[in-house]
């Protein structure tokens, strides 16, 4: 049962290296993703099933015990965002084969790319020490700056550049408080630390935690640290906008919760923590009520909700980190589908800019549900996974964080009504109006049509939408899972002891 | 703490601050060699997180005097491998830049430009 925790990121690496050995044909390249990922969703479900049955499970890689060794951990929250994970890759592969348009014209680059991406995802949902945690997001960052520049336009250079610059300077950071972390307390292994930093004088604890803050603060884009976000990922092709979206940030919000409940906990709200996050949500949506272009929207959007998730774990309760992990995964559905309807609506009307996309909802009245269904659910509306998970937060933010807790549940609340604003915005000008005169004309048009026609990219998006319901049909059950994960999170012996004493209590 | 030690330490001080400050010029290939020199500057700091030097950290070596620490080595090795890779990565990155737009300056974002100039004109 201990070789399934490899198994997600080993999987995808063997794929990633077929995939190369055969890169000239396309056909088979196609097949090869889809099996891979097909497998690594398989295997994420049979680790989500070991770990219901046994909690905690870790793995010594090599043999060699705990803090000396490689270690990579299953817990409840890795094994929850590694199936979810899992599951939006997947639907975004087959995507761009049922598409065969864009990605066809280079898949010598883009499976192999994309399979190691997957790689590196499931590898930060496992990794047990820092040092594997580093490794991991350059394996996801560097197949990330591949797949970013695939195509290359004059903007998809200059975004690349931004994008991995910034990235770059996050990662270099990262190395740093490695180092800085290994020489205060001699080990990274995550659960030998756990124990150590408590005995670290106060100012050392307190900058270890901001470092960590600011190298995931930047990779997750916490205002002030969003800035490149909105420029770098609206460039891509837009399917692998949809990963980026769905999945980088995520990793790096994953990373903090975990870092910060393991090595930094506390038992009051961090109010550092809770201002950012206040600020994430407003300047994130008022970003996106300003802008035109559809991706630059939605990029808002992202940044804007990455401040719920932030929230909750400022907030330092189980119900708080509770609430955040639920968000997690319905942010991880939502976001990947409303991107992918955004490529649709760019297929349709060969636009992305707001002022001139129109028409909508007379043409495709199917694509408009696709839209509308993922849109009310980001912004909050009863009863889609977005409200079950905004109302976990809230409960949580009025419950335990005092005042400054009960302010920025107001916040929240605010920002799901402007996302609601700024998503009733989307849908009266690019469904509802009449198309304006000189739209389909822009330069920014999509380079190839979808060779298969659209209706292999509907289904697969519409499958999406159906998930991002499934979460609802699932809530009891999933929120019962995230408390669970919460409470294993603020308890951390069950994860100590299952990487530093092989499971039993010392 | 060494005489050499602290040498190190001011060094990456030097590294980290030059780095920086080059990461933020226009051109391509400034950023380019900060970023070199950023890596350099972490890679020193992990060295350093080691603690004193000492002997090879090899079994058996015959030799009584301490062995330096490993894993901080080992960790450096690996950084370096990925720093290596990501600086040939960003080189061609730039190159491409040069033949896209014939010079390697950083542009300021169109889309940002048009947004703001919008916003003015309302007003």
């Amino acid at each position: 049962m201990n070789v399934l925790v490899p198994l997600p990121f080993v999987l995808p690496l063997l794929g990633a290296a077929l995939a190369l050995a055969m890169r000239n044909h396309g056909r088979a390249l196609r097949v090869l993703g889809t099996v891979f990922l097909i497998g690594v969703v398989g295997s994420t479900a049979a680790l989500l099933h070991a770990v219901a049955r046994d909690g905690v499970v870790a793995v010594q890689v090599s043999g060699l015990p705990a803090p000396l060794g490689i270690t990579l951990v299953a817990d409840r929250l890795s094994a929850l965002l590694l199936v979810v994970s899992g599951v939006v890759l997947l639907a975004i592969m087959l995507y761009a084969a049922g598409e065969g348009g864009l990605s066809a014209e280079e898949p010598g680059v883009f499976y192999p790319a994309y399979l190691t991406l997957t790689a590196g995802v499931c590898l930060v949902f496992l990794a047990g020490d820092l040092f594997n945690l580093f490794v991991a997001f350059e394996v996801m960052l560097a197949s990330s700056y591949v797949l970013l520049t695939l195509t290359p336009t004059r903007e998809r250079m200059q975004a690349g550049m931004t994008y991995t610059v910034v990235s770059l300077t996050s990662s270099i950071l990262f190395l740093t408080a490695v180092g800085l972390a290994y020489a205060a307390t001699g080990t990274v292994n995550l659960a030998d630390l756990s124990g150590r930093t408590a005995e670290l004088p106060p100012g050392t604890r307190s900058a270890l935690g901001l470092l960590f803050l600011v190298v995931f603060g930047i990779k997750a884009a916490v205002v002030p640290m969003h800035l490149w976000l909105p420029d770098s990922y609206p460039a891509a092709l837009t399917k692998i906008t949809a990963v980026f979206a769905a999945l980088l940030t995520k990793a790096a919000v994953y990373s903090l919760i975990r870092v910060q409940t393991l090595l930094f906990p506390r038992d009051d709200a961090s109010m550092p923590m809770l201002a950012l996050a206040a600020a994430t949500m407003i300047v994130g949506t008022l970003g996106a009520l300003a802008q035109d272009d559809l991706h630059r929207v939605l990029s808002f959007v992202l940044v804007a909700h990455i401040g719920y998730m932030l929230f909750g774990l400022a907030l330092f309760t189980v119900a708080g980190l509770a609430g955040a992990i639920l968000y997690l995964v319905h942010h991880i559905v939502v976001q990947a589908t409303l991107f992918l309807v955004s490529d649709i609506m760019q297929i349709e009307t060969g636009e992305k800019s707001l002022r001139r996309l129109g028409g909508l909802a007379g043409g495709s009245a199917f694509t408009a549900v696709l839209f509308l269904i993922p849109a009310l659910s980001v912004s909050g509306i009863p009863p889609l996974s977005g409200f079950v998970a905004k109302l976990a937060l809230f409960q949580a933010g009025i419950g335990a964080g005092g005042a400054w807790g009960r302010a920025v549940t107001g916040v929240a609340a605010l920002t799901g009504l402007l996302t609601l604003m700024a998503m009733t915005r989307v849908w009266t000008l690019a469904f509802w109006r009449p198309r304006p005169p000189g739209s389909g004309a822009s330069p920014e048009v999509r380079e190839v049509a979808p060779r298969h026609g659209l209706r292999p990219i509907r289904t697969v998006t519409a499958a999406m939408v159906g998930s991002g319901l499934m979460l609802v049909v699932l809530a009891g059950p999933l929120s019962a899972w995230s408390r669970d994960a919460a409470q294993s999170l603020a308890d951390r012996t069950a994860y100590r002891n299952a990487v530093l004493h092989g499971g039993e209590a010392p | 703490m060494t005489g050499a030690a602290i040498s190190l330490v001011i060094a990456v001080g030097v590294l980290f601050a030059v780095g920086f400050d080059l990461l933020l010029q226009r051109s391509l290939i400034r950023v380019v060699v900060g970023f070199v020199l950023l890596g350099h500057g972490a890679n020193l700091a992990l060295l350093l997180a080691g603690g004193a030097g000492g002997r090879a950290p090899l079994l058996g070596g015959g030799d009584d005097r301490p062995a330096a620490d490993p894993l901080p080595q080992a960790m450096a090795l690996t950084a370096i491998v990925i720093t290596f890779g990501v600086t040939a990565f960003l080189l061609a990155l730039a190159y491409r830049s040069v033949l896209m737009q014939d010079d390697d300056e950083v542009r300021d974002d169109l889309e940002d430009r048009r947004v703001g100039r919008d916003r003015e004109d309302e007003e």
